[in-house]
């Protein structure tokens, strides 16, 4: 059976995703440092209005209220037995708000990093990775939800480890990484590897990208490197509106709605066929990129230099898939016997 | 590799052997740092001058390149895990022959946030840059923050967040420290990915510190201006 995001693509040139979560629970009263997921339980209701802000901006797809569902990190708040529940009312109110929407929306089941490192650098097992990203799978999946949708990612073990949880509860799933250091992610891993690494995976996602990290030129650069590498894998761009800023009290994303409608349509024209914002995207933002995309004709592959003089300027010189980064220290290549 | 690139760190000399040691830092051998610490201490090395002419320049490399996007976690952590194997043998040594103190830090990964990598690469440069490190881990409350650095007689409290629904809290930490009257006696540095020189001005932090070398850097002009004032 072909799953939801698949048979929506097949019919579309392109999809809107969501925008932010965490600053819209903040925005609703949700206190800094407190677990968003609770809410799934305590304050559903917030929870669809976070949904339906999207849907009704005219997202095609939008994330559950999970990225901290696995119990490592609902182990802060004492919930690490909740896994299961937490999610699978995630995904439920998802899954009554998209069916509620009269047009086809996908309910996409927000896995994010577990906040440990892996081994061997780390205490974190492939195997418990695996274990943990299988048991939040498999709530979102009795919640409804239509994939998984892992974000954020900075390890490729985590990332693989991450599918490997999905796939194990049959969900399929998407997955993006977060290049927010020199245009690689935390771990060093570049928009070339990465795009390469998906398609030698066992159960290979059904779309894959970038979300989050810095700017939304850096997140532009990084899926040029996705699409130059002529993969037909649909790539997703999911970036931040902006850089974030304390404003009275609250963090606040200095990108404004025709920033992110510039954006959607350099994301578009990029070669991206998913796209959406990340922290600090609002339905306000998204109704203008839903515009942008829906009116403005596709352009040319956009140039580094053009995204750079439409959304500001990337945050290193380079991202690490050309020659012109700074170069590896040279070694004495001695060791002792 | 062929037998002519061995090499017996026990024949260098010290230059030599400083040298290699910041190329194995650089690489994380952990085993060639501290069999390379145990040589200088036996040369009658004070354990103060290996960390500080060995160990911290070797760091400070790495620091860099960190910086610079040369190098990335991961090869951090392992130049980490070399360093806090040298680290291991000196420390005793260090408190026994009462080498200098820069400063005493408290440091934490905020209130619902679990990412202690940077965290710990701060507290790790900051302990190789002499400073006395008390490390709460993660997931850390205000009064955590505020009730061991009261206890301890701290200079600085770090804090660290790496998501933006957590990065708020800090705010709750400085807001606290000013109700108890308390903001002025500490230096307050705040770090993380998605902060910036703004955020920490708008929270009310002393600085905000883009990653371990600058941090070590910031804290140690902080606490010299502070000391200048006194």
């Amino acid at each position: 059976m072909t799953d939801a995001l698949t048979k929506l693509l097949e019919t579309r040139d392109w999809l809107m995703a969501d925008g932010a979560t965490g600053t819209t629970l903040f925005n609703m009263g949700l206190s800094s440092g407190d677990a968003p997921e609770l809410w799934n339980v305590d304050k559903p209701e917030n929870i669809e209005k976070l949904y339906q802000g999207a849907v009704d901006a005219g997202s095609d797809i939008f994330l559950t209220n999970s990225f901290g569902g696995t119990a490592s990190r609902l182990k802060l708040h004492g919930a690490e037995d909740r896994v299961f529940e937490l999610n699978k009312a995630a995904a439920e109110i998802g899954r009554k708000v998209a069916d509620a929407a009269g047009r086809p929306v996908i309910v996409a089941g927000s896995m994010g990093p577990t906040g440990e490192i892996m081994e061997p650098m780390g205490p974190l097992s492939y195997e418990r990775a695996v274990e943990m990203f299988y048991e939040q799978a498999k709530g979102l999946k009795a919640g409804g939800a239509d994939i998984a949708w892992i974000e954020t990612i900075s390890s490729p073990d985590e990332y693989r480890a991450a599918a490997e949880g999905a796939a194990k509860a049959e969900l399929p799933w998407i997955g993006t990484m977060s290049f927010d250091t020199a245009g690689r992610t935390m771990m060093g891993v570049t928009s070339t590897e990465l795009s390469n690494m998906v398609e030698k995976l066992p159960t290979p996602p059904i779309a894959y990208g970038a979300n989050c990290g810095v700017g939304s030129s850096d997140l532009l650069r990084t899926v040029l490197g996705f699409s130059a590498q002529g993969h037909d894998r649909p790539i997703i761009a999911k970036g931040n509106a902006g850089i974030p800023r304390y404003v009275d009290g609250h963090i606040h994303y200095d990108g404004t709605p025709e920033l992110m409608a510039e954006y959607a349509v350099m994301a578009r024209d990029a070669g991206a066929r998913i796209i959406g914002g990340c922290c600090g995207t609002t339905p306000e933002h998204l109704k203008a990129m839903k515009e942008a995309l829906e009116t403005r004709p596709r352009g040319p592959r956009p140039t580094l230099e053009e995204i750079a003089e439409k959304l500001g300027g990337f945050s290193s010189a380079s991202d690490g898939t050309d020659d012109k980064g700074p170069a590896k220290r040279e070694r004495s290549g001695r060791r002792r016997r | 590799m062929s037998d002519e690139d061995d090499l017996i760190l026990s024949e260098l000399d010290d230059g030599e052997l400083t040298e290699q040691m910041m190329d194995d830092l650089y690489d994380g051998l952990k085993e060639e740092i501290e069999e390379g610490v145990t040589i200088l201490l036996d040369r009658k090395w004070t354990p103060y001058d290996i960390l500080t002419k060995a160990l911290v320049p070797g760091m400070a490399i790495v620091g860099d390149d960190f910086r610079d996007g040369i190098l990335f976690v991961p090869e951090v952590l392992r130049a980490a895990q070399a360093m806090k194997g040298g680290m291991a043998i000196l420390k005793p040594l260090l408190v026994e022959t009462g080498a200098p103190k820069m400063g005493k830090m408290v440091i934490g990964t905020v209130k619902g946030d679990i990412h202690d990598i940077g965290k710990n690469l701060v507290a790790m440069m900051m302990e190789g840059a002499g400073f006395e490190i008390i490390d709460l881990g993660i997931n850390t409350e205000a009064e955590n923050y505020i009730g061991t650095a009261e206890r301890e007689g701290a200079d600085i409290i770090g804090m660290s967040a790496l998501l933006t629904t957590t990065m708020p809290y800090m705010k709750t930490v400085i807001e606290s420290l000013s109700e108890k009257g308390l903001r002025d006696k500490y230096i307050v540095l705040c770090g993380g990915a998605p902060l910036n020189e703004e955020f920490g001005r708008a929270i009310g932090a002393d600085a905000y510190c883009d990653d371990a070398a600058i941090a070590v850097e910031t804290a140690k002009k902080l606490v010299h201006a502070r000391h200048n004032q006194l």
